[in-house]
C-alpha cells in the first residue's frame, strides 16, 4: 500500500488583489454564458479554461477530464471597489481607531508596543487574543491623532456596508485609501497578520470567479440549461459592473454613478451572503431566495456539516430487520440478494490462487462468486457469464478480485440514531434467503432496535486494518459490557426471560424425550444423572436442563428479581424460589429471571464476562436464547382478553373503593369551600386541595389495583403475571390498569384543568372539581372508557407524544454539544487526559485510571470477591 | 499464623494502587484472620485485576464520556418540576436540569439551597425555626395587606399580628424601615400603619404602593421560601432561592455541609474546585434520580473540561466549543461563516490535530487506533 500523504496544516488568510489576479486563468468580461450553438463563450462565465463539467471535453487549462480537473479560478475586475460584507463591522472598528489623515493607530507609541507585546506573548502560548484586541479597539479612541495632530471625526456605520463621517458618505474608495495608509506594525495590534491580511483587501477591487466545477449547470430534459445560483449572481455582478463602467466613461452625473455603485455593492453583498439583515435577499425568477456562498457553507446541510463532516460511502446496504433466535449474537443474517452485490477485495497470492480462481469461475450470478477482477496493470473488468471462465484462466498473482460476501465475513452493522459506540458493531455474515437482515433479538438493546419496521445499515470493511479492528474491537461479544456503567447491556428479552423463568421456576419435571427436545438446539453431549426416577422412568428438573448451558466453574449466589425482600431471608428454603445458588455451573436452587439474563441487568452474563471470557459469554447468550425459545414453545405461552377477568366480588370491591374515594374528594372540596381546609406550609389553599385530592385518588387507584393484582397474582399461571414477575415485559401497573382501574390522567403533572373557562368539558357543571370532572378514569381498559374518560385519556396520551418529540430534539442537541466539546480528549501514554493542544485535562483518567467498561459497576477492583475467594476458597483455587 | 491488622495495613499502604482500592482492601480485611501467604495472594490478584481494569492508552475517553451522558438523555423525562423529597419546593429535574448544568447558566431555573446547621442548634426545633425566619426574606407584602385611601391620599398597611410575632418583628421596626426606604413619615396605628405621602397624583400613589409592598424588611434577599425538615436526628433547612455568600456567614449555619444548586455561585464563593465537585454532584444526582446509571468518571471528565480554565465554561458555542484551537472544528460546529472570516483576518493556522479537522480533510484521525504508529523491523537478514 502506498503511504498516504498527510496534510500538516492549513493557513487561513485574505486574498490580495494581486494574488487573485495571479491565480486567475482568465478575466471574465461578458455576462453571457453560452453562444447560440451551445458552446461556452470565451471570457464568459463558462469559459472552458475554468474547468470542465461536460463529459467528453477536456479542460483548456490542465487538460484533465471531468472528475480529474479540479477547476480553475477566473476573476472580474470591478469598476469600483466595494466593501466585503463579512468584514464591514471590523472595518468600522479599524476606521474609528486609525487617523483619518496619516492612517496610524490612535494610540501613543508606548501603549501600542505594550499591547503588541501582550499579543505576541499570548500567541506564543496559544492563548486566545480576542480580549486584548477588544481592549485595543476600546482604548484607541482619541479625538486627535497623537502623531500628526489631526482632529478625528466621528465615523458612523450604516448597516450593512455604509460609513458616514460627520454626515458625509465615505465611498469604498475613500475607505480603501485610508486603510492603505495603515502601517504594518499597527495592523499587528489589531491581531491581524499583515502578510496574510491587509485591511484594504477587505475592500474588493477584484472578484475571484469560482471554477465551473463549483457551480455546475444542469441540462434539463427539454435541452434547456439551468444555471447554478452562483452563476446567476455572477451574471448580475458583471452586468452592473459593465453598466457602471460605461456610465462613468460617458461622464454620467454623480447621482447615477452613485446609484450604480450601490447596486454593485448590493450584488456583491448578496453574492457573499444572501441573508444579511437590512438587505433584501436576491431572488430567483420563481421568487425563491438564491443560495449564495454563505448559505452553501452554513447549517446542517451546508458544506461543513453536510458534506465535509459527513461523508457518503460505498459498500453499504440497508434493509428491514427481523429477529432470528437461532443466530449467534455475533452473527447477522444477510439476504442473498445483498450478498451477491457486496464484495470483499482479495489479492491473488500463490497460496490462494486456486481458491480465487474458483470464485472467478463461478462468476457473478453463481454465489459465492466474484464481481470484478482488477488486473496488475490496474484495469478493472466486470465478471460476466461470458468471460468468467476466460478470466479465471488468465488470473495471475498480483491481481485483485472483488469476491462476493459469504458466510464468515466480517461486516459492520449499524442502526441510527448512533447515540453510542454500541450502535455500530461488527458481526459475522450468514447469508440467508429472503429480504431482511436477521439478528439475534438479544442484541436489540444496544442498537435500541425493535422489529416494527426498523431498518439497519451494513458496511463491508475493505482493508486489512479495518478488518482487524472490526474483528478485535467491534465484534458484538467485545461490547457486551457498556462503557457507560460497566455492566452488560446485551441480554435476553421478552420470551427469553419468560421462557427461562418458566423452565427454572420450582422443580418442574421433564421426561427424557421432553428434556432432549428442549435441549435439542444446545450443544450437549450427555444428560446428567436424572433428578428422579419414578416407575422406572427418568425425570430431569428444569434447573438441571438450564444448568447444561452454564459454563463449568461458575459460582454465584444472589437474590432473583422475584425476591420480595422479606425481613428474614430464608435463603435456600425460600418459598418463592428466589434465592439463586449456582455451584460449579450447576443451578442448585432459585429461579432464573430478568436479573440473571436480562439486558442492562444480567448478573450471570456479567459474571461470565468479568471472570471468564467473552467467547464463553457470547456462547452462553446464544444458548440461553435458543434454550428459552425451545422451553417456552414446549410449554406454550399465550395471552387473551379473558386473562384479565376478575371475579364479580372483586369488581364490586373496586367499584366501592372508587365510589368511596370520590365521596372523600367531595368532602375535601366542601371542606375547602367552607374554608376549613388547613393549608400546607408554603402552598396556597387551592394547591393544597389539589394535592390532597391527587393523593386520595392515587390511593384509590392503588387499592383497586391491589385487589385486581391480588386476584391475578394468586393465579400463578396467568401469562401477564408471569411476564410482569419475571421482568420479561409489562408491570403490575399495566395489569391493574387492564383489570382494575386506569386512574388519574394528568397534563403537566396536574389533574386536567384546561378546556372551557371553569370546566373541562360541557358534560360537567361549571366549577366542578370532582374526580370525574378532572380526568379520573375509574373504568378499566377491559371494561372500556366512557366518552369523557376517553377524552381525558387522549389528553394525557397526547402530552406524552409531544414530550417525546420535544425530548428527542433537545437531547440530540445536548449530545452534539457534548461530543463536539469532548471528542478530542485522549488518554496519552503517561496516563493523563489531554486535548489537541496538549493541555492536561486530567492527570490520571477518572482519578484512578480505571476504564469504566472494564470496571465492576464503577469499582476498579471487586475487592470483596477476591478476599472472599482467597479466604474461603483456600489458596488452591 | 495470622497477621496483625497493623502489619496488613502497612503492607497495603505500600501498594501502588488508587486510594479507594486500598481503603476497600482495608475495610474488607478488617477482623479477617489471614496468613502472609493469603495476603500476598490477595494483593497479587488485586494488582492483576487493577492492571486489567486500567484504561488503554490512546482511548478516546472524551467521546465515550459524551456518549455515555448523551445517550441516556433520550430516556429522561421532560417534566421540569418534580418533588425531590421536599414537597414544598419545586426543583428542576430530568433533561432540562442536565442541559442547565452543561449550559453553565448564571442562574438555575430553580435555585435551591440545603442548609445544615451546627450541632448546637440542629436538634432544637425552635432554634431552627428562629434561624429559618432570619433567612427568609420578609417584605411588607408578607406582613399584611396594603390598601390606599384615595380620599385622603394615604396608604394603609393592615398588619397581620400573627405574622409579626412569628417573624419576631415589631411595628416600630417595620415603620422605621419603610421611612428609611421611601422617606415619608409613617404613623403607626392599632395593627396598622398609615403613610401620608406628598404624592400629587393617583398614579404616583399607586406606584408607591407597589414600591412599599416590595420593601425587604428582614432576611436575605433572594431567599423566597424556607422549609424545615427533620432528617435522621437533625433539622435541615431547605430554601427556594439561593444566596450562599450570605447564608454561610450566618451564625448557627454549618457552612461545610451547606450547599446550593447554583454552580456559578459556588464557583464565585468557594472557588473552582468546589464548582467542579458541584457539577459532578448535580449531574450525577440528576441522572440517578431518573434511574440512570452513568459512571462517575464520565461526569468528572465533563466537569474537568468545563472548569479547566479556572472559570465555569459552557459546553457549547459560548464555551469550550467556541474556544477550540482548530478553525475547521469551530466552523463545523456552529456559526460557520464568522469563524472562517475571523480566522482569515487573524491569519490562523489549523494544525489538524483534532477529530473533525481530519475528517474534513479526509485523513485518519489521531485518536485510538489512529494514534498508533508501528515500525516494522525485519528480523530476517537481507541478502
Amino acid at each position: 500500500m502506498t503511504s498516504p500523504k498527510r496534510i500538516r496544516k492549513i493557513r487561513f488568510g485574505l486574498l490580495s488583489p494581486a494574488e487573485i489576479r495571479k491565480m486567475s486563468v482568465t478575466k471574465i468580461i461578458t455576462a453571457d454564458t453560452y453562444d447560440d450553438d451551445g458552446y461556452p463563450i470565451d471570457m464568459g462565465l463558462m469559459d472552458p479554461r475554468l474547468g470542465v463539467i461536460d463529459p467528453g471535453l477536456r479542460c483548456r487549462t490542465c487538460g484533465g477530464r471531468p472528475g480529474e480537473c479540479p477547476g480553475h479560478f477566473g476573476h472580474i475586475e470591478l469598476a469600483a471597489p466595494v466593501i466585503h460584507v463579512g468584514f464591514a463591522r471590523l472595518l468600522r472598528k479599524i476606521l474609528r481607531t486609525t487617523c483619518r489623515k496619516c492612517g496610524r493607530l490612535l494610540l501613543d507609541e508606548k501603549t501600542k508596543t505594550d499591547y503588541l507585546r501582550q499579543i505576541k506573548l499570548s500567541q506564543q502560548y496559544g492563548q486566545p487574543i480576542d480580549e486584548i484586541v477588544k481592549n485595543v479597539f476600546k482604548d484607541a479612541k482619541s479625538t486627535t491623532c497623537p502623531y500628526c495632530g489631526e482632529e478625528q471625526k466621528e465615523i458612523k456605520f450604516e448597516k450593512p456596508t455604509g460609513y458616514l463621517e460627520d454626515g458625509h458618505k465615505l465611498m469604498p474608495t475613500d475607505v480603501r485609501d485610508r486603510l492603505e495608509m495603515i502601517p504594518d506594525d499597527d495592523i499587528e495590534v489589531f491581531g491581524m497578520d499583515p502578510k496574510n491580511a491587509r485591511p484594504e483587501w477587505m475592500v474588493l477591487t477584484v472578484l475571484p470567479v469560482p471554477p465551473v466545477t463549483v457551480r455546475p449547470s444542469i441540462t434539463l430534459e427539454s435541452g434547456q440549461r439551468s444555471e447554478d445560483d452562483l452563476t446567476h449572481k455572477l451574471v448580475d455582478i458583471i452586468r452592473i459592473n459593465q453598466r457602471f463602467q460605461e456610465n462613468r466613461d460617458a461622464g454620467a452625473p454623480q447621482l447615477i454613478i452613485e446609484d450604480l455603485w450601490e447596486l454593485l455593492q448590493y450584488h456583491v453583498t448578496t453574492y457573499m451572503d444572501n441573508a444579511v439583515s437590512g438587505v433584501p435577499p436576491a431572488r430567483h425568477r420563481s421568487g425563491r431566495p438564491l443560495k449564495t456562498l454563505s448559505q452553501r457553507l452554513k447549517g446542517k446541510e451546508g458544506r461543513f456539516r453536510g458534506s465535509l463532516s459527513g461523508k457518503r460511502v460505498n459498500f453499504s446496504a440497508r434493509t428491514v430487520i427481523s429477529p432470528d433466535p437461532n443466530l449467534s449474537v455475533n452473527e447477522v443474517g444477510v439476504p442473498m440478494k445483498i450478498a451477491r452485490e457486496m464484495t470483499v477485495p482479495v489479492t491473488v497470492t500463490p497460496f490462494n490462487i486456486e481458491a480465487v480462481r474458483e470464485f472467478v469461475r463461478r462468476g457473478s450470478d453463481n454465489w459465492p462468486g466474484a464481481n470484478y477482477v482488477k488486473r496488475a496493470d490496474g484495469r478493472r473488468l466486470k465478471i460476466t457469464d461470458k468471460n468468467c471462465a476466460e478470466l479465471a484462466e488468465a488470473l495471475e498473482v498480483g491481481w485483485k478480485i472483488d469476491r462476493q460476501l459469504k458466510d464468515g465475513d466480517i461486516v459492520l452493522f449499524n442502526r441510527q440514531p448512533s447515540l453510542h459506540r454500541m450502535s455500530i458493531m461488527s458481526h459475522f455474515v450468514r447469508v440467508m434467503p429472503h429480504k431482511t437482515f436477521r439478528l439475534n433479538p438479544a442484541v436489540c438493546a444496544p442498537y435500541n432496535a425493535d422489529f416494527d419496521g426498523d431498518e439497519m445499515n451494513l458496511h463491508v470493511p475493505q482493508t486489512m486494518e479495518a478488518l482487524a479492528e472490526a474483528r478485535i474491537l467491534m465484534l458484538v461479544q467485545e461490547n457486551i459490557l457498556s462503557p457507560r456503567f460497566g455492566g452488560p447491556i446485551i441480554g435476553g428479552l421478552h420470551d427469553h426471560i419468560s421462557g427461562i423463568y418458566l423452565l427454572t421456576k420450582g422443580y418442574r419435571m421433564f421426561s427424557e424425550a421432553d428434556a432432549l427436545e428442549i435441549l435439542s438446539k444446545v450443544k450437549l453431549h450427555e444428560l446428567p444423572e436424572p433428578a428422579e426416577v419414578r416407575d422406572g422412568v427418568k425425570y430431569w428438573t428444569g434447573k438441571q436442563i438450564f444448568s447444561q448451558i452454564l459454563p463449568k466453574g461458575l459460582d454465584m449466589t444472589y437474590q432473583a428479581k422475584i425476591c420480595e425482600n422479606c425481613d428474614v431471608c430464608k435463603k435456600e428454603e425460600c418459598e418463592r424460589d428466589a434465592y439463586v445458588v449456582i455451584r460449579d455451573g450447576d443451578l442448585k436452587c432459585g429461579t432464573i429471571d430478568e436479573k440473571a439474563i436480562g439486558a442492562f441487568s444480567g448478573k450471570i452474563l456479567d459474571r461470565i464476562v468479568k471472570t471468564m471470557d467473552v467467547q464463553t459469554a457470547s456462547a452462553f447468550l446464544d444458548e440461553v436464547t435458543r434454550l428459552a425459545i425451545r422451553a417456552i414453545t414446549h410449554r406454550g405461552f399465550s395471552y387473551g382478553i379473558s386473562d384479565t377477568d376478575i371475579p364479580r366480588e372483586s369488581v364490586a370491591q373496586i367499584t366501592e373503593i372508587v365510589l368511596n374515594s370520590e365521596k372523600q374528594v367531595r368532602k375535601l372540596i366542601e371542606a375547602h369551600d367552607r374554608g376549613e381546609l388547613e393549608a400546607l406550609p408554603g402552598r396556597t389553599l387551592d394547591e393544597t386541595l389539589e394535592m390532597r385530592i391527587m393523593q386520595e385518588l392515587a390511593k384509590a387507584r392503588d387499592a383497586a389495583g391491589a385487589i385486581a393484582g391480588k386476584f391475578l397474582g394468586s393465579q400463578g399461571d396467568n401469562s401477564a403475571v408471569i411476564m410482569a414477575r419475571s421482568g420479561a415485559r409489562g408491570s403490575f401497573l399495566n395489569l391493574t390498569q387492564m383489570a382494575g382501574c386506569v386512574g388519574q390522567q394528568s397534563v403537566r403533572g396536574e389533574r386536567i384543568m384546561r378546556g372551557y373557562g371553569d370546566r373541562t368539558l360541557p358534560h360537567f357543571l361549571p366549577g366542578d372539581r370532582g374526580a370525574d370532572a378532572r380526568g379520573f378514569v375509574e373504568s378499566s381498559y377491559k371494561k372500556g372508557l366512557n366518552p369523557t374518560e376517553f377524552f381525558f385519556h387522549a389528553m394525557g396520551g397526547r402530552e406524552g407524544l409531544v414530550d417525546t418529540a420535544v425530548r428527542t430534539s433537545q437531547s440530540g442537541y445536548l449530545q452534539r454539544r457534548l461530543v463536539n466539546a469532548l471528542q478530542d480528549l485522549e488518554v496519552k501514554y503517561d496516563g493523563s487526559v489531554r486535548e489537541t493542544r496538549g493541555v492536561i485535562v486530567q492527570f490520571m483518567y477518572g482519578e484512578d485510571g480505571v476504564d469504566p467498561m472494564k470496571s465492576d459497576y464503577g469499582e476498579g477492583v471487586n475487592v470483596p470477591r477476591i478476599v472472599e475467594s482467597v479466604v474461603n476458597g483456600g489458596e488452591s483455587k | 499464623m495470622s497477621l496483625s491488622e497493623s502489619s496488613i495495613y502497612a503492607e497495603l499502604d505500600k501498594l501502588a494502587l488508587p486510594y479507594k482500592i486500598v481503603e476497600d482492601l482495608k475495610a474488607n480485611l478488617k477482623g479477617v484472620k489471614i496468613t502472609k501467604k493469603q495476603l500476598d495472594t490477595i494483593i497479587e490478584r488485586t494488582m492483576e485485576a487493577y492492571g486489567k481494569a486500567r484504561v488503554e492508552n490512546c482511548e478516546a475517553v472524551g467521546m465515550v464520556a459524551a456518549q455515555s451522558i448523551g445517550e441516556p438523555g433520550t430516556q429522561m423525562t421532560m417534566r421540569t418540576f418534580h418533588y425531590a423529597g421536599v414537597a414544598e419546593i419545586d426543583v428542576a429535574l430530568g433533561l432540562p436540569r442536565l442541559i442547565e448544568i452543561v449550559d453553565a447558566r448564571r442562574e438555575p431555573s430553580t435555585p435551591m439551597m440545603t442548609i445544615h446547621l451546627s450541632p448546637e442548634i440542629s436538634g432544637n426545633r425552635d432554634a431552627v425555626k428562629k434561624l429559618a425566619w432570619e433567612l427568609e426574606e420578609t417584605t411588607v407584602a408578607d406582613l399584611g395587606t396594603t390598601s390606599t385611601n384615595l380620599a385622603d391620599m394615604t396608604i394603609i398597611i393592615d398588619i397581620n399580628e400573627k405574622q409579626l410575632i412569628q417573624r419576631n418583628m415589631t411595628l416600630q421596626e417595620v415603620s422605621d424601615r419603610i421611612t428609611e426606604e421611601i422617606g415619608y413619615e409613617v404613623t403607626p396605628g392599632e395593627g396598622r400603619l398609615v403613610i401620608h405621602p406628598a404624592e400629587p397624583s393617583y398614579r404616583d400613589l399607586l406606584q408607591l404602593v407597589e414600591k412599599i409592598r416590595a420593601i425587604s424588611l428582614k432576611g436575605i434577599k433572594g431567599i423566597i421560601r424556607v422549609v424545615i425538615r427533620k432528617e435522621e436526628n437533625e433539622y435541615v433547612v431547605y430554601t427556594q432561592g439561593s444566596m450562599l455568600k450570605k447564608v454561610i456567614n450566618i451564625e448557627g449555619v454549618d457552612a461545610a455541609r451547606t450547599k446550593t444548586n447554583n454552580i456559578n455561585e459556588i464557583a464565585e464563593v468557594l472557588g473552582i474546585e468546589a464548582a467542579r465537585n458541584a457539577i459532578i454532584n448535580e449531574a450525577l444526582d440528576t441522572l440517578s434520580e431518573q434511574g440512570l446509571t452513568v459512571d462517575i468518571r464520565h461526569i468528572m471528565l465533563v466537569a474537568d473540561m468545563m472548569t479547566i480554565d479556572g472559570e465555569v465554561k459552557q459546553i457549547g458555542r459560548h464555551g469550550i466549543s467556541g474556544e477550540k484551537a482548530s478553525v475547521l472544528s469551530r466552523a463545523a460546529f456552529e456559526v460557520t461563516v464568522n469563524h472562517l472570516l475571523d480566522a482569515a483576518v487573524a491569519g490562523e493556522v489549523d494544525e489538524l490535530t483534532g477529530v473533525t479537522e481530519n475528517v474534513i480533510v479526509g485523513q485518519p484521525i489521531q485518536l485510538g487506533t489512529g494514534d498508533v504508529e508501528l515500525l516494522a523491523v525485519s528480523t530476517s537478514k537481507k541478502k
